[in-house]
């Protein structure tokens, strides 16, 4: 599989990270190199084997439905650039 | 146009995505509080705020309900299902994506019925069912030019039920809705409330040309909360895509939003791009493993279910269908008839006294049925002597007036107080009638040229003369009679 320079475009703007038209040539050369290792790890026969989704062989904890955390209004906030009565502020985003 | 309001020659194809709140007390990752109404960002976990090198645990509640839903609908509940990563970026969604499920969703299948406004029933076929986590919300009005985020409802457990694209009318998409509503409730996994969004729907629309095979390109109304929004979003949608094929303009898939002032639906801003979510298994959750012992004790603890109880009341009680699917649109509705018949009334009557004069009091004072004034046995007392005779169904009305308003205790004491007893005394209706009769002479020579009307006049006359409690057939007769005998 290879990419195209508007894949490179579309995956970055999806992941909302610039890359300026002069690194795309090499982020592609990258992203394509990483899809090699993938073609060649599809090349194995993997019939009969469950789809692994996990990296460790565990299933998932649960917790009891129980309200155990406080309010940490002060903490989070101070943690924003910008806060005013108890919100976070961001750049307007309404469509 | 047909009964449901669609053109002749056009098929309606709607399916329906909705989320339901799920009651848990804590979210579906971490241990904060998903009570409404809180202060902004006061019920935030640093997992919900996505702070670096937290994890999510999931809620053993948020997998009981999702499960018990599926147990309900004869769905396929997935003993292994996966948790997974939907990418997109929004300031109230901090992590940059939403926790989800893709591939394998934890309720497959399964069917809810529910009962149209002519009594007939029709199966809805689910997708699926799958377990997710809230957003927080933005708000657009509290500074200029800015907009402010609440996560207080981040990470508050969903479950999103997906039908098949199998509705056919406005009218089945509002009453499978109604249906799932009540289900949900029924089962204890949702509070229902659609003001405070804990039920929202949306709803996919397509049309086609009678007989076409292939379904036409659908528009999404998102976020509905109301039962009468969707049948008004989905009447002008339907209204809207038709008037464009006509015109030749082919249908643009998209996302619309339904605007209740105007009545009409327009689309969001068209993204640049269509949407692409990446969804790939969530690697801070291994797979979520259910047992088959848990499975099986939570299939053993279900109650008796909505569909179950319409059954039973039509085919057991005789109850006409519809009326049966009214009682069972509410668990506590059910439970209150039932207590009623418990209590030794017939049926029918409780049937027809339940939803109609206890559904308006209820209605008018916005009370639900748990907080009704009149209690079962009350209502049974009242029932057992409007069907003996001693009191007519009207005046059954001003004793169930009097009950509601805590008067008394029983509609024995009620009557009793206030003289109601029904008048049976031949007699006593006849002495009526004649004084009724002395001063009616228009009405009875109409009556004798033929005109029914002028005896009904003369019934209600009597009626109004005996404090509406002569026996109404009785009196009827009696008339005959006497104007039969030339008197």
């Amino acid at each position: 599989m290879s990419l195209s320079s508007n894949d490179i475009e579309r995956i970055a703007h999806l992941a909302r990270i610039a890359v300026t038209p002069s690194d795309v040539h090499d982020v592609e050369a990258k992203l394509t190199g990483i899809f090699r290792l993938i073609e060649e790890m599809r090349a194995v026969d993997t019939q009969g084997v469950a789809p692994m989704t996990h990296g460790l062989d565990m299933t998932l904890a649960l917790r009891p439905d129980a309200v155990t955390e406080p309010d940490r209004r002060e903490a989070l906030l101070a943690n924003a650039p910008a806060s005013e009565a108890g919100h976070f502020l961001v750049p307007k985003v309404i469509e | 146009m047909s009964a449901a309001g669609i053109p002749r020659g056009w098929e309606v194809v709607i399916g329906l995505e909705t989320h339901v709140q799920l009651t848990t007390r804590s979210k579906i990752f971490s241990g904060a509080s998903t009570a409404f109404g809180a202060a902004p960002n006061t019920q935030v976990a640093f997992v919900d705020a996505a702070l670096p090198g937290t994890l999510p645990v999931m809620n053993r509640g948020a997998v009981e309900r999702a499960i018990r839903f599926g147990l309900a609908i004869g769905a396929n509940v997935r003993r292994r299902s996966i948790m997974a990563r939907k990418n997109y970026f929004y300031p109230d969604l901090p992590k940059g994506y939403q926790i989800s499920q893709y591939e394998a969703p934890i309720v497959e299948g399964g069917a809810i019925t529910f009962t149209l406004a002519d009594g007939t029933t029709k199966a809805v076929r689910l997708v699926r069912a799958h377990l997710e986590e809230d957003a927080g919300k933005s708000v657009h009005d509290l500074v200029p030019n800015v907009s402010g985020v609440d996560l207080n409802r981040a990470g508050t457990p969903l479950l999103e039920i997906v039908t098949e694209p199998c509705l056919a009318s406005a009218e089945e998409a509002v009453a499978y809705a109604r249906a799932l509503h009540g289900l949900v409730r029924w089962l204890d996994i949702c509070d229902g409330n659609l003001q405070e969004g804990s039920f929202r729907c949306d709803v996919n629309v397509s049309v086609r040309r009678a007989g076409e095979a292939k379904l036409g390109t659908r528009r999404e109304i998102k976020n509905l909360n109301s039962f009468r929004f969707i049948e008004q979003a989905i009447a002008a949608e339907v209204r809207w895509q038709i008037a464009e094929l006509e015109d030749g303009r082919p249908i643009v898939q998209a996302t619309v939003l339904f605007d209740p002032a105007s009545g009409e639906t327009r689309a969001m801003r068209s993204k640049e791009e269509a949407m692409d979510y990446r969804y790939f298994p969530d690697p801070d959750l291994p797979p979520l493993v259910v047992t088959e012992a848990e499975v099986e004790a939570m299939r053993a603890a279900l109650p008796e279910l909505p569909e179950a109880k319409r059954l039973r009341y039509v085919t057991e009680l005789g109850l006409p269908a519809y009326d049966a699917a009214q009682l069972v649109t509410d668990r506590a509705m059910a439970e209150y008839f039932e207590a009623v018949l418990a209590a030794g009334a017939e049926a029918k009557p409780a049937a027809n006294w339940l939803l109609g004069e206890v559904a308006a009091a209820l209605n008018c004072e916005e009370k639900s049925i748990e907080a009704c004034p009149v209690t079962p046995a009350q209502l049974a007392g009242l029932l057992a002597r409007i069907s003996d005779g001693t009191i007519s169904h009207k005046i059954g009305k001003t004793v169930f007036e009097a009950l509601w308003q805590g008067e008394a205790a029983s509609a024995d004491a009620v009557i009793e107080a206030r003289g109601l007893e029904q008048i049976t005394d031949a007699g006593a209706i006849e002495k009526i009638v004649d004084e009724v009769l002395a001063r009616s002479a228009t009405q009875i020579a109409d009556y004798r040229a033929g005109k029914e009307k002028a005896l009904m006049s003369i019934v209600g006359q009597v009626m109004k003369a005996s404090g509406g409690k002569a026996n109404p057939q009785q009196v009827n007769e009696i008339i005959r009679r006497r104007l039969a005998n030339g008197g």
